[in-house]
């Protein structure tokens, strides 16, 4: 009996702790409401101070959040800020759960500009932003609807597009292949980009389209990769996420076993050069970039001039910098940076718009 | 894929599933081991994260000692972490006598933390490991690749893993059906309270049966990681350790069975691969090719294999002197 009214006794102790943690939590977002309002009146001879929230990949992930801290970085610098308050800095995320803690703490260390990188922070920033008006934020890879966030989208078929001019440019085979995550927009942009510059080049080339169905089933992504190179496709571009490994491991297999193999893959998202090594070679032709540095920058030094695209949707492509192809490695001839240029020149000047769906495809390649 | 031909297709079909199979083979012989001596091993799925985990850690770092050798080496270290890891197991589900399905989905949740948390840590917070250069890869086997038709079945494009895998579930079916031991294993699983009237010492084979399965479970982690993904990440092990525990059931836990389910998994998903490129199957909307290797799996284990029965004294743990 004794020991049930202890438990009893150590659940209630327990529960009013509960309670005050959750007083706790709501008292403290209103002193942070009203600091982040003070700071508002201190800052207009301050610096604009901008940080952003990294997804669970961390600030290294060579990808996204990298990138987005590269581009603060360099806002940083050009505007002679400090690493810290009222400055510039980030918050790294370890879990799904440190989103919002994250974002609170930033907005209580009054930061004017934050950031949440990756379409993960979509709800987060959501709730924080509808919490604290006065604060900006941005979101990268994702839209939120609120008058003070801006969302920062890419328009990936661009980048796409210049990839399957170069893909067409450099294949031997007549044979090109796409290896889609899943079948959502943003990867369908991918494709219906990548098979439009193909086709641009050379309507005869053939291009073999095949989807992993999951983000992170590299065994699936290996097999698709081994069948489209035993059916004679030279060229891969991916777009499939952590699938994508076990394109790369295939085609370095290949390239171990006979250096003289005429396989390549092209990257996407950030610089997938060092993914391509094996031994002396490498075999990744190029990379589809998204410059998420430069859009973070653009955005900050916007707002910092008082043009903060207030509850806009910015379509980064060629033209701002948003995306771009890489070159490491110098893989592609000077034939077919030539060609890829005069694309991109095209793309420029509106004389070409690449396809963003398969319906915009179909009527692209009549 | 016209170009291949007959022969060519059969052959892609052959050695990809053959080498999907390889680490399910492994993981899934261990699944037996453990669960015919009466241990139930769901934590197969954290035990392959470890054995990744350590196969690209281990290769990362010793690279440069072992060159060529150094997938061996690492898939070696990975057994023996893989074991160390599955006492945890051992432990509480034998000595301390916790519930063997507690116990193991602790071990997944364990490892997948722990993995990530210290590539974090090892890397300087970055989220997954670097590449390694030294990797298993297919190779041809001189003479026998000219042989006509069995040559590009057999032969060509195998992974040497490939054969380990099958020579070793033949191996664990000889230990297993035809040696004491295997008797010994099998009795502890089926009736603890006769084997010990016997002398069998029934915790002892216990923890052997999960140490044998976590070894097994640490190479097929370490082939995966080193054959497909290159690098350890989150994503890694992506259900591969469940799909282990399901070959075994299906193989009705036996290691011979095992293996041909495990081959059949591969077979259905390389089959959902070359479809696209087959006539005719190529007009089939992708999503029925994405749910092939799962539809098959069910026809197969409703239809075909009949009743599947697991060792009777199976996620019970043992105590001495209680009927």
């Amino acid at each position: 009996m004794k020991k049930k009214k202890y438990s009893f006794l150590s659940v209630l102790v327990l529960l009013v702790g509960l309670v005050l943690a959750a007083c706790g939590g709501g008292s403290s977002d209103e002193t942070s409401t009203e600091g982040s309002g003070d700071s508002d009146n201190g800052n207009a001879q301050d610096n604009f101070s901008v940080a952003m929230v990294t997804d669970v990949g961390g600030v290294d992930d060579k990808s996204f959040n990298q990138s987005a801290w590269k581009g603060i970085q360099e806002y940083g610098k050009e505007n002679n800020l400090e690493k810290g308050d009222n400055g510039y800095d980030y918050l790294q995320s370890n879990s799904d759960a440190d989103y919002i803690p994250n974002l609170n703490t930033l907005v209580r260390r009054n930061f004017d500009l934050i950031f949440g990188i990756g379409f993960m922070l979509q709800e987060p920033i959501s709730e924080i932003a509808t919490q604290h008006p006065d604060t900006y934020f941005g979101i990268v890879d994702s839209i939120v609807e609120a008058d003070n966030v801006v969302s920062i989208m890419f328009k990936e078929q661009e980048v796409s597009f210049l990839a399957g001019v170069a893909a067409a440019m450099e294949t031997k085979t007549n044979k090109v292949g796409f290896v889609g995550g899943m079948e959502s927009d943003v990867i369908m942009r991918f494709e219906a980009g990548f098979r439009a510059g193909v086709h641009a080049v050379n309507p005869d080339i053939e291009v073999d389209v095949q989807y992993v169905g999951a983000f992170d089933n590299a065994d699936k992504g290996k097999q698709i990769a081994n069948q489209m190179y035993t059916a004679g496709v030279d060229i891969i571009f991916h777009a499939s996420g952590a699938s994508g490994n076990g394109v790369f491991a295939e085609a370095k297999e290949r390239k171990q076993k006979d250096p003289e193999a005429n396989v390549w893959v092209i990257g996407v998202d950030s610089d997938q050069y060092d993914e391509g090594t094996v031994g002396e070679h490498n075999i990744t032709l190029t990379s589809a970039l998204k410059r998420v540095d430069n859009a973070v920058k653009d955005v900050s030094n916007r707002a910092k001039d008082g043009n903060f695209p207030a509850g806009e949707t910015l379509n980064y492509g060629l033209a701002e910098d948003g995306v771009q192809l890489s070159t490491t490695g110098d893989h592609m001839s000077e034939e077919t940076l030539a060609e890829v240029e005069k694309f991109e020149q095209q793309i420029l000047n509106g004389e070409i718009t690449p396809p963003g769906t398969l319906e915009e495809l179909e009527e692209f390649l009549k | 894929m016209e170009e291949l031909g007959l022969i060519g297709i059969i052959a892609f079909v052959f050695y990809t599933s053959l080498s999907y199979a390889a680490p399910l083979i492994f993981t899934g012989l261990g699944a037996v081991f453990s669960e015919r001596s009466g241990v139930t091993n769901i934590g197969l799925e954290g035990i392959m994260q470890i054995g990744a985990f350590t196969g690209i850690i281990t290769n990362l770092m010793l690279a440069d000692t072992f060159k060529g050798m150094t997938p061996w080496v690492a898939i070696i270290i990975a057994m023996v972490i893989g074991s160390i890891f599955s006492l945890l197991l051992a432990v509480s589900s034998v000595t301390f006598r916790s519930d063997q399905i507690i116990a193991g989905t602790a071990l997944n949740m364990l490892a997948a933390g722990a993995t990530v948390f210290l590539v974090k840590k090892i890397f300087d917070g970055k989220g997954q490991t670097p590449y390694i250069q030294e990797t298993i890869t297919r190779f041809d086997i001189p003479v026998l690749e000219d042989i006509p038709v069995l040559g590009p079945l057999f032969f060509q494009n195998v992974y040497i893993t490939s054969y380990l895998a099958v020579l070793a579930a033949i191996l664990g079916w000889f230990v297993l059906f035809k040696t004491p031991f295997g008797l010994r294993i099998r009795s502890v699983g089926e009736h603890p309270t006769a084997a010990d009237t016997m002398g069998i010492k029934v915790n002892r084979m216990r923890y052997i049966g999960v140490m044998i399965s976590g070894a097994l479970g640490g190479i097929g982690g370490a082939i995966f990681s080193q054959t497909i993904t290159l690098d350890y990440s989150a994503a890694t092990i992506s259900g591969q350790g469940f799909m282990a525990i399901a070959a075994m059931i299906f193989g009705k836990w036996n290691p011979l069975g095992m293996m041909g389910a495990a081959i059949f998994f591969g077979f259905a998903q390389s089959l959902s691969v070359v479809g696209t490129s087959i006539p005719f199957v190529q007009d089939i909307p992708t999503v029925y090719l994405y749910i092939l290797p799962y539809v098959l799996t069910i026809l197969a284990i409703a239809g075909f294999i009949g009743k599947s029965v697991a060792p009777k004294a199976l996620n019970q743990p043992y105590i001495k002197g209680q009927r």
